[in-house]
């Protein structure tokens, strides 16, 4: 095994380098998934509250969509699993992808595999350092889920096997992305395509677990889930994962000795000799590095958009089948496809803040790069540098709450046959964006402040997708909920548009903006 | 003479390390000042304060009549820059780059864009990833040489260059020389700044220990002679200034300080002189009498020399 020579060294190395990110992904997983399995545990404390919890969400389509296959619950037990269960298994995913790319890709397009490579190092042990490291984690992680939940009664085979599903997805990412950064010349497209895998297999089990269908077997997730915790404890789907990720491991070593060092399987093509009339100002510049992008995230809104659209009519039926249901919307005075619209808004507001971070934050990069040097060097203001790409930034982010409003709203018009909705959705989903202009401002003035920090502000994104996505189950104080920006957003359209949250965000977004400028005004660069 | 950059007395830290400590540095309008020092010394500090992306704590820098800090963005138009390791956009094609550096610096030269592609072989059309370390210098030499800038600022533009594309650098700076533009390049390498230069100045830890004409600078060290002699020259080593004293095959081989070349050729005269060989000093010998040999900065006698107010 010649080339796996050098292994244990590069593990260490990949160990030294990563141990504060790795520690923050196995405290954040497990964190969140402890505190909403005792959130869970302390909400449906009794036998009336599960039955009801069952009849009422376990039975909707759009609730079984975005948590998993409804089985067992009518027990604790149970609901904890498929409240908690996504969450976790989409957080591994990504950490595995993001680990396995970061060293062996992205290593190798900087050119510093080139310089391991010269030393007593075998062809495949980046790649094993890499793999090893990310599957240690995942199980970390998965061990950590074990504990979590064996607080809550599981038992230990439960705790073990629903552990073990977390640990099994995590080996299935970090196998997907290996072969991705084979084939790929580029870490970010490997890293993108990894994570477009990823939306595929959630796309897939979703619709699966609507239908009840086969189509969850062609999901990772979906074998994950199809362990069926409380409902037959199946440990056999597991093996599935780790079968395909031993064959997606075999066919990226295979890969690794079919091409050169520094290139991937896709081979780069040739351009244009001459740049385009748009590609002369930092504006330009900012949408040509980001378009790409904007494109992907596009992509992804509409599908999630159509997705959650499409359970309209369902959800209509629904209440009109639950007398409780019933009431309770009658009170509050909405209706429940408003409100579930307003769940969909705020996910496509913390999508487009997911790629307005990436976006404010890529300068950044460039500035890591030494790339931004030369552009200062010509008639480049510091204020025209920092604020172009924000152009790009802010207005990628509206129309990607805009398209997400509207995937919503067109499938809600096929599904009823009206489209009375589609053009409230549009409008409606611009409420997101003072909220993600808080975040884009918190980004801009850590690079005009506080280069060294810049994490922060994915910090506080991951805060505001947890809060978003957990909401109420982690009973936090309200103070802490309220340093999520999204929290202060009128719950439209349940509530109506109230301006002076939006415009006090607003003005919060655009300080922070203005106070960053002026630190990177003044600052060294590079 | 006009000077195109000026700066008195210059400090920068970054944390504890004083990176520039008093740097003084003229340039003269029109000529080509070679910047030399070993890695470390403050050239890239220098040139990014020149360049407004790096603030200096204390001193005055000038840089064609302005504020290299306050007006960056105006001067930029007139300065065409070239770092020493040339990062690109990864997704941008060679040629795509050189047009958008150009473009932000304020247009360039089309007839002279072909012409330098042409002279320096390099394919525009190949994404900046796939470049070489060299392709790569060479994209940012285009961008900065088809420009009409009158001052070049270049830090070790020549860093993975085959000696026949530094052949050709060194031709464009004959060229821009010729045309009156001004040049400070940034160098280790010493024997392109020999051949290029008009004025040099040495910086070491953040000073500049030295500055004047290669000329200037020569007259600051030693002379080596080669000579043989019918009569013995058994004395010579008592000759003030004379060191390095060595007899190989019947020639006698030594070191000279240049101000006592004189006495030196007065000692040897009388014992007939059969054949001689003397060549002045190298940069490279005077560089490593800077660095090599923990020997004090020489005191200029120049006027020219060091520090020019």
């Amino acid at each position: 095994m010649n080339g796996l020579l050098g292994t244990a060294s590069l593990l260490r190395l990949v160990l030294r380098r990563d141990r504060i990110r790795l520690t923050v992904w196995v405290l954040a997983l497990v964190g969140i998934t402890a505190a909403s399995a005792a959130g869970v545990a302390s909400t449906y404390d009794t036998a009336v509250k599960i039955a009801s919890y069952q009849r009422n969400i376990g039975s909707s389509p759009a609730s079984v969509a975005m948590a998993g296959p409804p089985v067992a619950l009518d027990t604790i037990q149970g609901i904890i699993v498929y409240e908690t269960s996504l969450t976790v298994l989409i957080g591994v995913a990504i950490m595995a992808a993001m680990t396995a790319v970061r060293h062996t890709r992205a290593e190798e397009e900087v050119g510093r595999t080139e310089l391991l490579a010269s030393g007593v190092v075998g062809r495949h042990a980046g790649t094993a350092a890499a793999v090893i490291v990310a599957c240690a984690t995942s199980v970390v992680i998965g061990l950590g889920v074990t504990a979590s939940v064996a607080a809550q009664d599981f038992g230990t085979g439960a705790s073990l096997l629903y552990g073990a599903s977390v640990a099994a997805l995590g080996i299935v990412f970090a196998a997907i992305a290996t072969v991705a950064a084979q084939l790929m010349s580029h870490a970010r497209t490997a890293t993108g395509a990894t994570l477009a895998v990823l939306g595929a297999a959630f796309a897939l089990r979703a619709i699966g677990d609507v239908q009840g269908s086969g189509l969850v077997w062609l999901s990772p997730i979906g074998w994950s889930q199809q362990v069926l915790l409380f409902d037959g404890d199946r440990w056999w789907p597991l093996a599935v994962s780790l079968l395909v990720a031993a064959l997606l491991l075999v066919g990226a070593g295979w890969l690794t000795t079919r091409r050169d060092v520094g290139s991937g399987v896709f081979p780069d093509r040739r351009g244009a000799a001459r740049a385009g009339r748009s590609l002369s100002s930092p504006l330009g510049l900012a949408w040509r590095l980001q378009r790409g992008t904007v494109i992907a995230w596009a992509v992804a809104l509409v599908l999630l958009g159509l997705v959650f659209g499409s359970f309209s009519e369902q959800l209509e039926n629904m209440v009109e089948d639950n007398p409780t249901l019933q009431q309770y919307f009658e009170q509050t005075g909405g209706s429940v496809t408003d409100a579930f619209f307003g769940t969909a808004l705020l996910f496509m507001g913390l999508g487009a803040a997911g790629f307005a971070v990436a976006s404010a934050l890529r300068l950044h990069g460039e500035e890591g790069a030494g790339r931004v040097e030369p552009m200062l060097a010509g008639q480049v203001s510091r204020w025209r540098m920092l604020l172009s790409p924000l152009v790009v930034t802010l207005g990628g982010a509206a129309l990607l709450v805009s398209l997400g409003g509207l995937g919503v709203g067109i499938a809600d018009a096929l599904v009823r046959g009206s489209a009375d909705q589609v053009l409230r959705l549009v409008a409606l989903s611009w409420v997101q964006l003072p909220a993600v202009l808080v975040l884009v401002g918190l980004a801009v003035l850590l690079l005009g402040w506080a280069q060294r920090a810049t994490a922060l502000a994915w910090a506080a994104l991951g805060f505001a997708v947890v809060i978003g996505w957990l909401g109420g189950l982690l009973r936090l104080p309200d103070w802490v909920d309220g340093l999520s920006p999204f929290q202060h957003l009128p719950q439209v359209p349940v509530e109506p548009v109230a301006l002076a949250p939006l415009l006090a965000l607003t003005l919060l977004g655009v300080g922070l903006i203005a106070l960053g400028a002026v630190g990177y005004r003044r600052r060294d660069i590079g | 003479m006009t000077t195109a950059i000026s700066a008195h007395d210059v400090v920068k830290t970054f944390g504890t390390t004083r990176a520039l400590d008093g740097l003084d540095l003229e340039v003269a309008t029109g000529e080509v000042h070679g910047f030399l020092g070993p890695n470390g010394s403050g050239k890239s500090t220098t040139i990014r304060i020149l360049l407004g992306l790096v603030r200096a704590d204390s001193g005055e820098t000038t840089l064609l009549g302005g504020d290299p800090w306050r007006d960056a963005a105006t001067l930029h138009r007139r300065v065409a820059y070239v770092p020493g390791d040339v990062s690109l956009w990864p997704n941008l094609t060679g040629g795509e780059a050189i047009d958008l550096l150009s473009r932000l610096r304020g247009g360039l030269d089309e007839r002279r864009r072909a012409e330098l592609l042409e002279r320096f072989d390099l394919d525009p059309t190949k994404k900046a990833r796939s470049y070489s370390k060299g392709n790569r210098q060479k994209v940012a030499l285009v961008a900065a040489l088809a420009s009409d800038a009158e001052l070049l600022l270049l830090d070790e533009p020549t860093s993975g260059l085959d000696p026949l594309m530094e052949a050709t650098f060194q031709d464009c700076v004959h060229e821009l020389r010729a045309e009156g533009r001004t040049v400070l390049l940034s160098s280790h390498i010493l024997a392109e700044a020999e051949a290029l230069c008009d004025r040099v100045s040495i910086i070491r830890s953040g000073r500049i220990v030295q500055t004047g004409t290669l000329a200037a600078l020569r007259q600051l060290t030693r002379t080596t002679v080669i000579v043989s002699t019918q009569q013995p020259a058994d004395g010579l080593a008592g000759v003030p200034g004379v060191l390095r004293v060595e007899h190989v095959d019947g020639k006698v081989h030594f070191d000279v300080d240049t101000d006592h070349l004189d006495e030196a050729m007065d000692y040897l005269a009388p014992l007939r002189v059969t054949s001689l060989v003397s060549h002045p000093p190298t940069l490279e010998e005077l560089f490593l009498r800077q660095f090599g040999e923990s020997v004090e900065p020489v005191e200029p006698t120049d006027t020219e020399s060091a520090g020019a107010r």
